[in-house]
């Protein structure tokens, strides 16, 4: 095959994954969209194979290589659980990243077969720098995938870890890998030792960046890390002269942004503030009043089943805690029954619920809640006044009123789902304690509040049984 | 004036793909913002054309041989991606369902 058609078909390529991406702007259209998807990483992958002299045995390598990773794919798609998607989808960056070295370090090794090799020998300069930016971000992909996961499946705290110097180690791992690409790149890629410090240092860096953030914290870092395995994508775009991998980091990456942004602001909180990390370590400053005895109506759920029985209009929220209790289908039996009571029941969704970006979307999908009943906090928000009920199922500091009230409040100024508006707010809670950020809600305390404690999933069903 | 440098042509590629996830990206439904991540994902792994020109090599030094084990453990790795990434993308796809108008009869 000549370059040229090569080219063209990666750029075939390049734009069918634009078309996937276009297609999940709305329900309907996102399944085509995600053929779209597979059919762009076919070509890619077709043409590579015509455009490489392939031995026999490098056929077998790749075909096994292909059958074995795919197979390993297919069954972790199959039987992973919805509630696991954050780590599942961090498990899948790392490997990104993961390879992403792998490539850069191949190029470095074997340059005449990316046709990247320089005249004289060795490599051109471009070229290097552009693969020591592949590895470096790849890596950082990798590691700090890796901690996310780690964090988010609770095999490692989710409390941020700080350290005083943190910052300014960062700070000097990161000119010391800056120094090394300019060796490499002064060698002509013959100081390959360079290459692999670059790469831990940067497998040092990626965890050092990660381990400061907290739990509350996830949905920014999992689009960061998605973002950063877009930039590498791209980086090595560049070194293999390969327009569908430049089109894919640059989707890709500014995809990842966009979400950090969107999860930023539904915190009101800087990203730089919140890749500096440790929001949610200090908690001295934190509910200062708690000392103050203050009254909480408890309730049991056939109180809550008689009032939402007899309301008009319930809106639900759902937040991490009803992940956790994977409470989503005994809600929705709850959500049914109370529609058969005539009840009007949708869903309000804060941007940051959950672990991820649309965590909760997903869930709700999976209990078989039609997506024309959830709706996000700009579009809710101006309902919960004429609301009956709202039902806080496992979320608590998207829900507090001191984002709004509260100037010394440390989420002050954090888009807020006004459920206070409700005529009744009932809280699903296990405890009486505080939110990730540390924070007392002071929604508790109120007189229309009804805090009903329990494990989201079991209390779901007792109002499902007193309904009846 | 000198012909344009092939680099200068990628970069501007690039620049403009950055620009054209910036908006389809913004027209995702917040909805559908897990799969859009799983789906960027299962893309981003078109890395693995990377590793087949590696695990493709002709075997004819060491370093050769070495970029060549490490092309086929990419193909490996990105495989899991592809294949995972595409196929929980259209698993999470297929729940999203609209009112089921019949529903209401039972």
């Amino acid at each position: 095959m000549s370059a040229d058609l090569a080219a063209l078909l990666y750029l075939v390529s390049g734009i069918l994954f634009i078309l996937a991406l276009r297609g999940l702007s709305s329900p309907e259209t996102s399944r085509q969209g995600n053929y779209f998807g597979m059919a762009g990483m076919a070509v890619a992958v077709t043409t590579t194979l015509l455009v490489v002299d392939l031995t026999g045995m490098g056929i077998l390598l790749i075909i096994g290589a292909v059958a074995i990773g795919g197979g390993i794919g297919a069954l972790i798609a199959r039987r992973i659980a919805m509630t696991a998607m954050p780590q599942l989808v961090a498990g899948f960056h790392s490997l990104v990243g993961l390879t992403a070295v792998l490539v850069a370090a191949a190029a470095l090794y074997e340059p005449e077969a990316f046709g990247i090799a320089a005249p004289g020998g060795g490599l051109k300069a471009l070229s290097l720098v552009e693969l020591s930016l592949g590895t470096a971000i790849g890596a950082i992909t990798f590691s700090g995938s890796v901690i996310a996961f780690m964090k988010l499946q609770g095999v490692m705290s989710g409390a941020p870890i700080v350290f005083k110097g943190q910052h300014w180690l960062n700070l000097g791992l990161g000119i010391a890998a800056a120094i090394f690409i300019v060796f490499l790149t002064a060698s002509g890629g013959q100081a390959k030792t360079a290459f692999w410090i670059i790469t831990i240092i940067a497998l040092v860096l990626g965890v050092l960046l990660i381990i400061p953030i907290g739990g509350a914290d996830m949905p920014v870092v999992v689009s960061m890390l998605n973002s950063y395995s877009g930039w590498a994508a791209a980086a090595l775009g560049f070194t293999l002269e390969n327009t569908a991998l430049l089109i894919t980091g640059a989707l890709v990456g500014s995809s990842g942004a966009i979400l950090s942004y969107i999860m930023c602001k539904g915190m009101n909180r800087s990203f730089i503030s919140v890749i500096l990390g440790g929001f949610g370590a200090d908690t001295s400053a934190a509910g200062a009043d708690a000392g103050v005895d203050r009254a909480v109506k408890l309730g049991s759920a056939d109180d809550a089943a008689f009032i939402m029985k007899n309301a008009g209009k319930v809106i639900i929220v759902p937040g991490y805690g009803m992940a956790v209790a994977q409470a989503q289908h005994a809600l929705k039996e709850m959500a049914d029954t109370l529609k058969e009571e005539g009840v009007d029941v949708s869903y309000a969704i804060h941007p940051v619920a959950g672990r991820m970006p649309g965590h909760m979307n997903v869930l709700l999908a999976e209990a078989q809640v039609p997506y024309d009943e959830v709706f996000e906090l700009e579009d809710i928000n101006a309902e919960f006044s004429t609301a009956d009920v709202a039902f806080v199922i496992g979320a608590n500091d998207v829900t507090n009123p001191a984002a709004e009230e509260d100037p010394s409040s440390p989420i002050y100024g954090m888009p807020v789902l006004q459920v206070w508006k409700a005529r009744t707010v009932m809280f699903v809670k296990r405890s009486m304690g505080s939110g990730y950020a540390g924070i007392e809600n002071p929604l508790f305390f109120r007189d229309n509040t009804m805090m009903l404690l329990g494990d989201a999933k079991k209390m779901s069903e007792s109002i499902v049984k007193a309904l009846d | 004036m000198d012909a344009v440098d092939p680099n200068v042509f990628r970069l501007a590629i690039f620049v403009l793909a950055v620009f054209v996830g910036y908006y389809v990206v913004w027209s995702v439904t917040p909805a559908l913002h897990t799969p859009l991540m799983s789906v960027t994902n299962a893309i981003s792994s078109v890395i693995i054309v990377g590793a087949l020109i590696a695990a493709a090599a002709a075997t004819a030094s060491e370093g050769a041989q070495f970029a060549k084990g490490l092309g086929v453990l990419g193909v490996l790795l990105a495989s899991i991606n592809i294949f995972g990434g595409f196929l929980v993308t259209q698993r999470m796809l297929a729940m999203y369902k609209k009112k089921d108008k019949s529903a209401g009869k039972t």
